[in-house]
């Protein structure tokens, strides 16, 4: 009796596995574009919704649909449009921007959007007690980051007044010609200081007032769905100033960390656009399903480090040596499968129409004069150093190729190392190594977000690089300028220092990879891998 | 009986004890920690940042204020979600794995059970043979291999049923099911199949044929009982794996469940959440372990009459 019980489970089991055929069911995505609803691969889980908490871009894709800063960026030129600001004013000198506020502009709960809401969330924003990772973003500001630090605890001495009930005046430490476009960072959108004050204290990290059900928030959408590790969804705000121009109706964001079951997801008909794709299904998609595959220019740098602090690396020739040495455009057909762009310096060309110096090459004659003349000749007698890479199957395929590059271009012995993350970025941190893979991504488009990396004793430096005049032309002279063209001469000067010192490798520029239904419009590529939500819009091909 | 229970209850709390206090030393003696950054991260903001989460005070004072908030029941804020605990995080994710668990036990036990039976009866035929051999596959196949090769087939390339999520669409549960059950019912079948072998041989039966009693009921009203002792057994720690080991399952198919929060949480230096997690799932597997020995004793006489002794 049993048996056969149990063979009748086996039955059910097989008739459920066939019975319950999706096949026949319409895709997700598809029912999502009849009804405006955009299913969206977000990449890793998001950790939060606080603005002056988060840190990483998932976590913008949702802040920035929940909230409006001053400006926003426009998607197809990256140019700053008014958002919570109608209009604003720009001293003589740089220094002074006033913004006029929309007087319709509103919160979930009803209130006004006032510039007091944006004086004070600037405020919380650099409060010291809430260890907010990203308040360097608003150091421009008057004395924010003497504030920021501690160094002055009253915020009115720092530049952020307000003048009336709509309108708000900043002033900067020196002129900021990006200033406009890191008002659409999250740092500095505003929150609501009610709304956070009842759930505790304004610097408490753990308030759950960023949670679905408590939030209020001033943006197009509003957060209906919360659940970790598997969506957020939120909703268009009937109530937002400029509803009528939101398309989207909702949006799901779904944490996408495995990418092969993200590519899954999306053949799968269950998101509209993914974070990314594994590299080898590039060539497969490019070949194959060529309108569904999208890569385009980022603004990121993958390169090496150099501990300069070490011997034998404190000699420019040997680290000039290593440079030379590195055939990027073999390494980009072979191991890259021919979509990155080689990288010979470390702001990626074109940040804003800058052109980074070009002095180094692929020069493995040179490379070899050099280490000769450093003492090593044909690789003798140069010690075995470390190359160190997080765990992660490309960076290990490149560390592999680049090994092999060294050794046959200047006969030298290179061991690899992969740390796990936390590991690797504790050993970086320590500057405990020879040689390290990093990446860098601009928090905004201008070339100063990767040249103030290598100031002396900087905090991103990492490498032991210093240069009085580097120093002078990033820190002092460049950011006085409101002249564009010359400023970039400025920074071009400085890079040529850096890249004739090459405390760093750069290898490749980074470039997006996604795949996109073709519903999914209004969604331009940019170096940013900027969306406006305002812009994008879901519509059934023919 | 009672006894047995509680004396394997007395041991179980030392077990909890040390797991909870190495774990505590053993994550803060992992180098990085929950605010590392490929970014600067300024000394005003780390101290800011261990201030909140008391990781300023001397280590041993952390430990304690730790375990008096465990005798509370509170595991503390989580450090990888500002905005939630880890209890909260933790009864979020195991009704999802639990969930996952059970469908994959059920699977794992009917077909384990009716493999294993099956070829036990005619022992070294094809009958034997062909279920064996495919267990022995089950054993060898990881999950991250297996479900990805049933997504394939039955998601890709058939579109019966969906890749991945976790009760959003019809059939969702079931592949992830299969895929996690798959190993521990290649696992039942090979045990039950010996057991099976070595009961059918005891004198017992040879009486129940010899009394006339049809075949059937032999096998499953006597056989049955005895032969399935060594999967009782197994059934307990069986069932703490498959909650703390379907972290790969979980990532394959987007299920958001305890496994996914732990092995994030390692990576990410989450220590209350690793902890948190670590004492759950230690807590279950010890409870399941005891479930398990006072199932077996009460299903084999032989121990229960030790114990009496």
């Amino acid at each position: 009796m049993i048996l056969k019980r149990m063979h009748w489970a086996v039955l059910f089991l097989s008739l459920l596995l066939v019975g319950c055929g999706g096949g026949s069911e319409e895709r997700r995505v598809d029912v999502g574009t009849r009804e405006g609803v955009l299913h969206y691969g977000n990449g890793a889980e998001v950790q939060g919704l606080d603005p002056h908490i988060v840190t990483g871009v998932p976590e913008n894709h949702v802040v920035s649909a929940l909230f409006e800063g001053l400006t926003s960026k426009n998607p197809y030129t990256l140019e700053s449009e008014p958002a919570a600001a109608k209009s604003w004013d720009i001293s003589e000198d740089g220094l002074t921007y006033t913004f006029n506020l929309r007087e319709d502009a509103n919160w979930t709960n009803g209130d006004p959007v006032t510039a007091e809401d944006f004086r004070w969330s600037f405020e919380r924003a650099l409060t010291p007690a809430l260890g907010n990772l990203n308040n360097y973003m608003l150091f421009p500001i008057a004395n924010a980051e003497a504030f920021a630090n501690g160094v002055i605890d009253d915020f009115s001495q720092v530049g952020a007044r307000v003048i009336d009930r709509f309108t708000l005046e900043i002033n900067l430490r020196s002129p900021t010609p990006y200033f406009l476009q890191l008002l659409d960072h999250y740092i500095a959108y505003p929150v609501h200081r009610a709304n956070i004050e009842a759930f505790g204290s304004y610097t408490d990290r753990v308030s759950r007032w960023a949670r679905e059900g408590n939030m209020i928030n001033n943006g197009a959408f509003e957060l209906t769905e919360w659940q970790v590790n598997s969506h957020i969804r939120v909703e268009k705000r009937a109530s937002y100033w400029d509803a009528e121009n939101i398309k989207l109706n909702a949006i799901v964001f779904y944490p996408t960390e495995n990418l092969v079951t993200e590519e899954r997801m999306f053949r799968d008909g269950q998101l509209h656009r993914t974070n990314d794709i594994p590299l080898d299904k590039v060539p497969v998609y490019l070949e194959e399903d060529p309108e569904h595959i999208v890569i385009a220019p980022y603004l990121g740098t993958y390169y090496y480090m150099i501990n300069t602090t070490r011997k034998p690396f404190d000699d420019v020739r040997v680290r000039k040596a290593l440079v030379l040495s590195i055939d990027r455009k073999l390494l980009n057909d072979t191991v890259l499968e021919g979509i990155m762009d080689p990288s010979y310096a470390l702001v990626p060309p074109g940040t804003l129409g800058y052109q980074p110096p070009e002095i180094i090459s692929f020069d493995p004659e040179r490379a070899r004069a050099l280490l000769a003349a450093a003492g090593f000749p044909n690789g003798e007698g140069f010690p075995v150093f470390e190359l160190l890479y997080n765990t992660q199957e490309n960076h290990r395929k490149i560390a592999i190729a680049i090994q092999q590059m060294w050794q046959t271009n200047l006969g030298i012995s290179v061991s690899l190392l992969n740390q796990e993350w936390g590991v690797y970025l504790n050993t970086q941190e320590n500057q405990n190594y020879d040689v390290s893979r990093r990446g860098w991504i601009g928090d905004y488009v201008d070339p100063n977000t990767f040249l103030d990396m290598y100031i002396t004793d900087g905090g991103n430096n990492r490498t032991g690089f210093s240069s009085q005049r580097y120093d002078q032309l990033v820190l002092e002279e460049a950011p006085t300028r409101l002249n564009q063209d010359e400023r970039f001469a400025l920074y071009y000067k400085a890079e040529t220092i850096l890249m004739d010192e090459v405390p760093i490798i750069p290898i490749y520029t980074y470039q997006t990879k996604m795949l996109k239904d073709s519903s999914f419009k209004g969604a331009p590529s940019n170096i940013m891998d900027h969306y406006n939500w305002k812009y994008v819009y879901l519509e059934a091909s023919e | 009986m009672w006894r047995f229970v509680g004396l394997r209850t007395l041991q179980a709390i030392p077990v909890i004890l040390t797991v909870i206090t190495v774990t505590f030393f053993l994550v803060r003696a992992a180098p990085g920690g929950p605010f590392s950054s490929e970014k600067a991260v300024s000394d005003q903001v780390r101290a800011a940042l261990e201030a909140q989460y008391r990781l300023d005070l001397p280590a041993y004072q952390q430990y304690f204020s730790y375990m008096a908030d465990l005798f509370q029941g509170d595991f503390g804020p989580s450090f990888n979600f500002p905005s939630r605990s880890v209890n909260e995080l933790i009864f979020q994710g195991f009704p999802v794995t639990l969930e996952l668990g059970l469908y994959a036990m059920l699977i794992a036990v009917l077909i384990g059970i009716v493999a294993g039976v099956f070829a036990s009866l005619k022992p070294n035929t094809l009958q034997d043979y062909m279920p064996m051999s495919l267990a022995m596959i089950g054993i060898c196949m990881p999950s991250f291999l297996l479900g990805p090769v049933l997504v394939l087939v039955f998601g890709i390339w058939l579109d019966w049923l969906p890749v991945s999520g976790w009760g959003n669409s019809a059939g969702d549960k079931l592949l992830p099911s299969i895929t996690l059950g798959a190993m521990y019912a290649a696992y039942i079948a090979r045990l039950s199949r010996s057991g099976m072998l070595e009961v059918l041989s005891q004198d017992y039966l040879r009486t129940a044929r010899a009394k006339g009693l049809p075949e059937y009921i032999v096998i499953l009203k006597h056989a049955l009982r005895g032969g399935l002792l060594p999967v009782v057994a197994y059934l307990g720690p069986a069932f703490a794996g498959l909650l703390s080991g379907s972290f790969v399952v979980e990532t394959v198919f987007q299920i958001p469940g305890l496994g996914r929060f732990y092995v994030q949480a390692a990576f990410n230096r989450d220590y209350t959440m690793i902890l948190g997690t670590t004492v759950f799932l230690a807590t279950l597997i010890v409870v399941f372990n005891l479930l398990s020995d006072i199932l077996s004793a009460w299903l084999n006489p032989r121990l229960r009459y030790q114990f009496r002794k």
